[in-house]
């Protein structure tokens, strides 16, 4: 389970901020510049490597700098392990690079992300809102959204 | 001749709008579809008409308040649901739940997912105009669903997980219930299986539609009951065991490698008798005993929590003074941070005891006022369970309080239906239904 922990420790010294594994759960936080390079490692590189994408998602810590973290859960199911990979990302104009040409998976998840969190996928092919209306203001799942704040119902276009 | 010659005849695609609402759908859902003819060229897919914000509201009231809104994500199989995630919150706060409730929890499990699959190939099959067929599956599905209502008093919405353990135990007589409910359950799946296995019709509309190879299923994250019948030998079951699954024995039945949606409906075949085996020797091999925990892991039934209470761990709450809010909505939060029994448990009392003794009362408010309650500590943790359309999984954020700081469900038919643009293209238009039933979208798991 940690081997592939100590295997991105050792391949990626300068962009691991921190690893834990709370609960069983593996998990490596890395910033943004470096997700490209350790998403291919673990694509590609990597002995039998984590070919499912399971899960792209975000929590807002909206108190903590910086204020974002974009989680992905890996799966493989060759090595039987999960790894958990968290993104920090700032506040103001929060931008990730888009993992969708390596996962096709991650096009719907990400666009959820950015329909929920507002956090942009650079280099996604079709980023758009995807539960929510294109009229909707803001993003839902921001600790700010008010839960109870409503938004005029928009009709159909034409 | 020559003025056919001169203008040769030129074709343009056809945009066609397919839904939201849409008699063969099951399910709001809009595709936007390029037609050349009757094929497909370019498929769109837009979901969200159902989405009531199950993330949001998650984050707002304690941990409790979140099964509920769980029964709603896919309401044909709401059990599995329910397990999913308490499996992730006992996860996060390290608790086990003891044999028997383990026990009860797989066999409602189970019961779910044989409700889930009746009724998507009931569905399906309805819509290729099989009507017969679907009314034996639904008779099936009834039956099922007694089932269910026997154990937790509701059809759809059972909220019967509870963290830590589940609602009740089985009523009396339950494993006879089953006996008789399976045994009919079977002699309608043989005559199912007699109307459509070999249905020149069904096989015609089923077999090599909507092939997708192996290598995309894993690309698009796919899992379930449609990945296995695309070839991808994994069931969370049996390869990374939760609960007590790996006591049983069941095999996991896998496509035969034509990827199409016959095998989809055959694997969903197989797997409802599969599952009807793990009812059976979980009622076998189930041993007696309580169905809850309290906090230090420690087995109690709801008669040992009033007892708990009467030992004395009350005694901090009845020496302080607590000050109601004048408008009764609660306590004022001040005055209610000195009563913090040292002795929290984690499950919710019997509503015996809540309502027949003041131990039990008090207890129970314990647990549902804001403030108080559930609190697990502050980190994260990813529960999963085999749902019946894939892998269902739920990633909980605690940040030390009662109430969960982030909530996100990982919904098993969100990948399927995102491949579907891809899956549809080069089919005819015809061919969305077949293809989108055994998908089997459940748009209350798909758009949360």
């Amino acid at each position: 389970m940690a081997e592939t922990v100590a295997c991105l420790r050792e391949r990626f010294p300068a962009a691991i901020l921190e690893t834990h594994a709370f609960r069983g759960d593996d998990t490596v936080v890395i910033g943004p510049e470096a997700l490209r390079a350790v998403a291919t490692f673990l694509h590609d590189d990597l002995d039998h490597g984590f070919e499912i994408l399971m899960d792209v998602t975000a929590v807002d810590y909206l108190r903590r700098k910086p204020r974002f973290e974009v989680v992905y859960h890996f799966l493989s199911h060759r090595r039987r392990e999960r790894l958990r990979l968290k993104v920090p990302v700032d506040g103001k104009s929060p931008v990730v690079p888009s993992l969708c040409d390596l996962w096709p998976s991650a096009n719907w998840y990400e666009r959820e992300v950015w329909d929920m969190y507002g956090v942009r996928f650079e280099g996604h092919p079709d980023l758009r809102r995807i539960l929510m209306y294109d009229e909707f203001v803001g993003f839902p799942l921001r600790k700010d959204y008010r839960v109870d704040k409503r938004q005029p119902l928009v009709g159909p276009v034409n | 001749m020559r003025a056919i010659a001169e203008h040769p005849l030129t074709t343009r695609t056809m945009l066609l709008n397919l839904g939201p609402s849409h008699p063969s759908m099951h399910g709001v859902v809009r595709f936007v579809l390029e037609l050349d003819g009757e094929s497909i060229v370019k498929a769109d897919c837009e979901i969200g008409y159902l989405h009531r914000g199950f993330e949001k509201m998650a984050e707002q009231g304690s941990y409790l308040t979140v099964i509920p809104y769980t029964d709603r994500l896919n309401y044909v199989s709401p059990p599995i649901n329910n397990q999913g995630y308490c499996i992730a919150v006992e996860k996060l706060m390290g608790i086990t739940v003891p044999e028997r409730g383990e026990y009860v929890r797989v066999i409602m499990s189970e019961i779910g997912r044989i409700a889930d699959h009746l009724t998507c190939v009931g569905a399906a099959t309805m819509e290729l105009g099989a009507f017969t067929a679907f009314l034996y599956y639904v008779e099936a599905r009834e039956i099922i669903y007694d089932l269910i209502e026997a154990v937790t008093g509701a059809r759809l919405t059972v909220s019967f997980g509870r963290i830590g353990g589940v609602k009740a135990d089985l009523p009396d007589g339950f494993s006879n219930a089953v006996h008789k409910a399976f045994a009919r359950t079977r002699e309608i799946l043989v005559e199912c299986d007699k109307l459509l296995s070999r249905n020149r019709i069904f096989v015609d509309r089923m077999r090599d539609v909507g092939v997708f190879s192996k290598e995309r299923t894993l690309a698009y994250a796919i899992q379930g009951p449609f990945a296995r019948a695309n070839g991808v030998d994994w069931d969370l079951r049996r390869d990374q065991p939760y609960s007590i699954y790996d006591r049983l024995d069941f095999e996991v039945p896998i496509g035969d490698g034509h990827c199409d949606n016959y095998e989809r409906y055959a694997v969903r075949f197989a797997e409802m008798e599969q599952s009807m085996r793990m009812v059976e020797q979980c009622l076998e091999q189930m041993p007696k005993g309580a169905v809850a925990v309290d906090e230090s892991g420690r087995e109690l039934t709801g008669a040992d929590l009033v007892e708990e209470a009467k030992r004395g761990h009350t005694a901090q709450v009845q020496e302080l003074r607590v000050v109601a809010d004048p408008t009764l909505d609660g306590t004022h939060r001040g005055e209610i941070e000195q009563v913090t029994c040292p002795d929290k448990h984690v499950l919710l009392p019997s509503k015996e005891a809540t309502y027949g003794s003041i131990e039990g009362l008090m207890n129970h408010f314990k647990l549902v006022m804001t403030g108080h309650g559930l609190a697990p500590p502050a980190g994260e943790a990813y529960g999963v369970v085999e749902g019946a359309n894939g892998e269902l999984g739920f990633y909980v954020v605690s940040d030390g309080t009662d109430r969960p700081y982030r909530v996100r469900c990982h919904p098993p038919c969100f990948p399927i239906v995102a491949a579907i643009p891809e899956i549809l293209v080069g089919h005819m238009v015809a061919d969305i239904t077949p293809i989108f039933g055994m998908v089997n979208m459940i748009a209350g798991e798909l758009d949360r």
